[in-house]
């Protein structure tokens, strides 16, 4: 436990430091938004409908950069080996790594989030807790297994290059679940009805996670 | 060396599959009765499903071969997993072919977002990325482990992404195989089909883990010889 807040702290520590991946995580989140406002040629009110939809591939965009880079800058600096080194096992490591690109992606989303309140028009004030809700559950889902193939991307040749596409078709119902939960939100739903995709999101992350603290020693050996 | 790339046994399966795919066309395209609202165009059926399930079959074979590798660390095991993945992918391409084939004048559109068209894809290119992946790594004990483990993942979520879809996403009515079954006039053709389509998975994964292991020789001289 201690080992896994120490390699947690060290990862935060570094980002607050240079703020590098954050900053392009945000800025990239808010570009596709406005990507997405020229691409759905949209109005006022198909905005609104297409929300869910766009706010989530903003974050898996953003997502996909933060996991990236957090084990990219490792690579680089031959970091990975050192960390190996660690006197724990390597699952650890794993629930490390995936607790901070979670923190790192909800900030991210947060802001994101806020920008698309102004663009979107949204008002959502009452609904805030159940969204921030559905941000957490689906962006645990997203890291369970993006921390790992981010560490398969970047052993590859492709290095950083293949992680969206090895990672979305994976992480496609944490995706699907997510969009729709976002959308009960957005559309007032009862509040019942998000039981089914919170808890889908819940097993997902928890059998990813499992598979993923048990196999990522594999992928780091050497 | 013409012993190890075709044994007896590929020759006998050779000849087995030849008069299975000569019965399924046969049972498939004259024996079978015409299907009253689509006509002929049914008759696509039979090789459509049956290449589906054995594109299925492969890719269950590919996650006995990665959980093998992961625990025991063999070479075979690397072998069978990455021939299952291509011989699957290949299937799965006939689905992706056959399909819109099929969809076209049926329903009027090439493709729909239905949960089965949609999981097909989703899973055609969880295993196109398993592929991208072994490209893409270099040394042969990584990329086998770091592909297995890839192919678990992959596994594991083939019936998560297909359960999702069809909670959200289902807005057809659900195929013949679910209700009610088929005619049992059809049925000889449908499991002919089938077994042909197996019989020819296992052929294919047998040729191409031969020829695998050959190449896998050949690099290994390669190397003496440098």
């Amino acid at each position: 436990m201690r080992r896994l807040w120490a390699v947690f702290r060290k990862d935060l520590a570094i980002e607050l430091r240079t703020k590098d991946s954050l900053n392009t995580m945000l800025f990239f989140g808010i570009v596709v938004l406005v990507v997405f406002h020229f691409a759905l040629r949209s109005g006022e009110v198909e905005a609104r409908a297409a929300a869910p939809g766009v706010l989530w591939v903003a974050f898996a965009f953003a997502g996909t950069l933060g996991l990236n880079r957090m084990f990219a800058a490792e690579k680089e600096n031959g970091c990975l080996e050192g960390l190996m080194m660690m006197p724990a096992d390597r699952g650890v490591l794993y629930l490390g790594k995936m607790l901070a690109g979670t923190v790192f992606m909800l900030a991210a989303e947060a802001v994101i989030f806020v920008a698309s309140l102004v663009f979107f028009n949204l008002e959502v004030w009452g609904e805030l807790p159940w969204l921030a809700l559905v941000f957490f559950v689906g962006t645990l889902g997203f890291t369970a297994v993006g921390t790992l193939l981010a560490a398969v991307a970047v052993n590859t040749r492709m290095r950083e290059v293949l992680l969206p596409v090895i990672l979305f078709p994976v992480v496609l119902p944490v995706l699907i679940h997510a969009v729709e939960a976002t959308a009960l939100v957005l559309g007032g739903a009862d509040r019942g009805e998000l039981k089914l995709p919170l808890a889908v999101l819940s097993v997902f992350t928890v059998v990813f996670g499992t598979i993923a603290y048990l196999l990522f020693e594999h992928v780091l050996e050497d | 060396m013409n012993e190890r790339t075709s044994s007896r046994l590929d020759l006998a399966l050779w000849g087995i599959l030849g008069i299975a795919m000569m019965a399924a066309l046969y049972l498939a395209l004259v024996d079978a009765p015409r299907e009253r609202t689509m006509g002929d165009l049914q008759r696509i059926f039979y090789f459509h499903v049956a290449a589906a399930i054995a594109g299925l079959t492969a890719f269950g074979v590919n996650f006995a071969a990665s959980v093998a590798y992961v625990a025991r660390r063999e070479r075979k095991w690397d072998r069978v997993a990455l021939c299952a993945a291509e011989t699957g992918v290949a299937f799965l391409a006939i689905v992706l072919v056959t399909g819109p084939i099929w969809a076209k004048p049926v329903w009027m559109v090439w493709w729909t977002w239905s949960p089965r068209l949609t999981s097909s894809l989703v899973l055609c290119l969880l295993y196109v990325a398993y592929l991208l992946v072994r490209r893409y790594l270099e040394d042969p004990d990584r990329r086998a482990m770091i592909a297995a483990v890839f192919g678990i993942v992959a596994f594991v979520d083939a019936p998560l992404v297909w359960f999702s879809i069809r909670w959200w996403r289902d807005i057809h009515p659900s195929p013949m195989l679910e209700s009610g079954g088929i005619d049992p006039a059809m049925r000889p053709a449908f499991w002919a089909c089938l077994a042909a389509f197996e019989l020819l998975l296992v052929y294919l994964l047998r040729r191409r883990c031969a020829l695998e292991a050959l190449e896998e020789e050949l690099e290994r001289l390669g190397r003496l010889a440098e």
